[in-house]
């Protein structure tokens, strides 16, 4: 039972800090229509730069700088906003693909430097030596681990208010006016590359608290955690869930991270063991076959995007398609 | 010094095949094709498949080309590689991209061909293993150009060039000389126009994945003879093709060619200063610096 409980513990805290990613990507996606393809190095800028400035000293990498860990994680956050800052500028006054192109291109760059920057992230080998917070006072253990899931918890649901008080506020009804038609709000005297760098950044640091806390969880982070499969996971989930609507970003975090976890336990009890190899080739499938079988089959995902319609101070909620939405 | 120039116009013929097929597609489709380079992978194995294939069925077609370590036996499979591979896109394209297309979703589109790239490369990787393989075991001889300094080129990788340098010569003469080159020229500059004029827009859509998987296909198989064959070949070429595309200017077919040479030889000469281990972000910086400096490429036109 208690074995229950503990996993039931470790998969809702996993599963609640890609929640919190897949937030952020929702503000960049879903609402401001910008296609972010490289979230594992936003999500891992947040995760190392915790760590590195969270960590006690260090050899084997720079780093032991000792932070508190809430400082530590905004540190990250901040890693990640600049990194944001650099390719948003670079990319986001030009067509949507550039924007698609170079982010991927940031992801793979990312995790290459990070293999091969011992120096800076200790390489293959990871960034060790981070102590837990509060865990020498508190000890490991369930007790731990369930505070922890209420850290977690109470991020995302912090991040999910801020959004939405963000979406309903004039910025919101901004970005949303730009992602529908760019040149009616700039006739409106808005800035569209301004609002849009904005949004992106603000996204990016989302996706860095979602990494900093899951270095924070795992105490180590290493290349194999900013592969671009998470970058596929957390779009999956948005897809699923549905783009523009940040419950249904919530749900398909849960829905998806499950599906991955129980397809991962199946294929390793059931499958025969020399296809035991071939069982990430065989989720990657499941994955990349979720992307389009949604986008065929349901591209307004499970929970639909609820138009919000700004009015005099009333926030109205109607299900209408919106007409040439996103093309 | 030397030894990097020529190893980067080499590998650079094998991005430029990569980079036509990818800028036609993004240009006359309007989405950027993350998938495109999976098509890589499925032409080099879809030659390894037929190379087996009329070896064991001919014996006597499993000779040698010269000095080549490529055989008859793999140069007909690479025609039914190119063939097959052409099919394939189409295939996809049916299967999924029109029908995403036929929505008005441009975005969605991209976000589809993240999903056909993890299902393609890993459909191969489960059927083919997840290892590398070659076309041929033979150790094929470097012939030495030079010895001090020492210079070694592989008879494969001056024939690949020349081959290259053939298709994209083909595919000029048809791009400026057919009506078929003209259709598509006048869908590229403006659909609907092209379309009252009575050109078959779902017929120059088709034409462009077949010309784009065939180039596709021989890069594939260029790339395994060169290197090896394994199924994270799209994985790897993913990011030069685009750089290559972006610097020759999305929509440009002489732009990409170009920016295939130009980017092979950047990621060699930044070996000169850069460790080896990474060199898969020097498609990334070119990319950057690329569209800091000349947003459009060297051919593109402005598109914003």
């Amino acid at each position: 039972m208690i074995g229950v409980i503990s996993y039931l513990v470790f998969f809702a805290t996993v599963a609640s800090i890609l929640a919190i990613a897949v937030l952020g990507l929702n503000l960049q996606w879903g609402n401001a229509g910008l296609f972010n393809g490289g979230i594992a190095a936003f999500f891992g800028a947040g995760a190392y730069g915790t760590l590195i400035l969270g960590t006690t000293p260090q050899t084997a990498h720079i780093g032991g700088f000792g932070w508190p860990f809430a400082f530590a994680l905004m540190g990250g956050m901040a890693i990640a906003a600049a990194l944001a800052w650099i390719v948003g500028r670079l990319t986001l006054r030009l067509r949507h693909d550039y924007l698609a192109i170079a982010t991927f291109g940031v992801a793979v760059a990312f995790e290459n430097v990070m293999r091969n920057a011992t120096t800076l992230s200790g390489g293959a080998q990871g960034v060790r030596g981070f102590a837990r917070p509060l865990q020498a006072q508190i000890g490991a253990g369930l007790f731990y681990n369930t505070l922890y899931l209420t850290l977690v918890v109470a991020l995302l649901l912090a991040t999910y208010l801020c959004l939405e008080r963000l979406l309903r506020s004039p910025f919101g009804r901004l970005v949303r006016a730009i992602r529908e038609d760019e040149d009616a709000a700039q006739s409106l005297g808005k800035s569209p590359s301004k609002v849009r760098l904005t949004a992106f950044i603000a996204g990016s640091v989302i996706m860095g608290l979602a990494g900093g806390l899951y270095g924070g969880f795992y105490a180590f982070v290493s290349p194999q955690d900013v592969l671009p499969i998470l970058t596929f996971q957390i779009w999956a989930m948005l897809i699923v869930g549905g783009a523009g609507n940040n419950r249904g970003a919530v749900m398909g975090a849960f829905l998806i991270w499950g599906a991955w976890t129980a397809s991962g336990w199946a294929l390793s009890k059931f499958a025969p063991v020399e296809a035991q190899l071939y069982a990430g080739s065989i989720q990657y499938i499941l994955i990349g076959s979720v992307i389009v079988g949604m986008l065929l089959w349901r591209p307004q995902g499970l929970f639909p995007e609820q138009l919000l319609v700004s009015h005099s101070g009333q926030n109205i909620k109607t299900n209408e398609p919106t007409k040439g939405k996103r093309t | 010094m030397i030894q990097h120039l020529i190893d980067g116009v080499l590998v650079g013929a094998i991005y430029a095949l990569g980079a036509i097929g990818l800028t036609m597609v993004m240009h006359m489709l309007r989405f950027a094709n993350f998938s495109h380079a999976e098509l890589l992978s499925v032409g080099a194995y879809v030659a390894l498949v037929f190379d087996k294939l009329f070896s064991s069925l001919a014996p006597v077609l499993a000779v040698k080309i010269g000095p080549l370590s490529m055989t008859v036996a793999l140069a007909l499979a690479m025609l039914v590689a190119m063939a097959l591979t052409a099919a394939s896109a189409v295939l996809i394209d049916r299967l999924v991209f029109r029908r995403i297309r036929q929505r008005g979703d441009m975005l969605s589109m991209v976000f589809a061909s993240f999903g056909v790239a993890l299902i393609l490369r890993n459909v191969i990787g489960l059927v083919f293993g997840l290892g590398t393989t070659l076309y041929s075991q033979d150790i094929a001889f470097a012939m030495m150009l030079s010895l001090d300094p020492l210079i070694l080129v592989r008879p494969d990788q001056i024939a690949v060039l020349g081959v290259a340098l053939i298709l994209m010569l083909v595919l000029h003469l048809v791009l400026s000389r057919t009506v078929f080159g003209y259709a598509l020229r006048a869908v590229a500059e403006n659909a609907s126009l092209a379309q009252v004029n009575g050109i078959n827009l779902g017929r120059i859509v088709m034409a462009v994945w077949i010309i784009g998987g065939a180039l596709a296909a021989a890069a594939g198989v260029f790339y395994g003879l060169t290197n090896q064959i394994t199924p994270m070949i799209g994985r790897d070429l993913l990011m030069p093709v685009f750089a290559a595309t972006i610097v020759g200017g999305i929509g440009s077919v002489y732009g990409a060619a170009l920016g295939g040479f130009l980017v092979g030889l950047a990621a060699n000469l930044a070996l000169v200063v850069l460790p080896s281990g990474y060199s898969p972000s020097v498609p990334f910086l070119i990319i950057l610096t690329v569209l800091f400096l000349r947003p459009n490429g060297l051919f593109g036109e402005a598109r914003l």
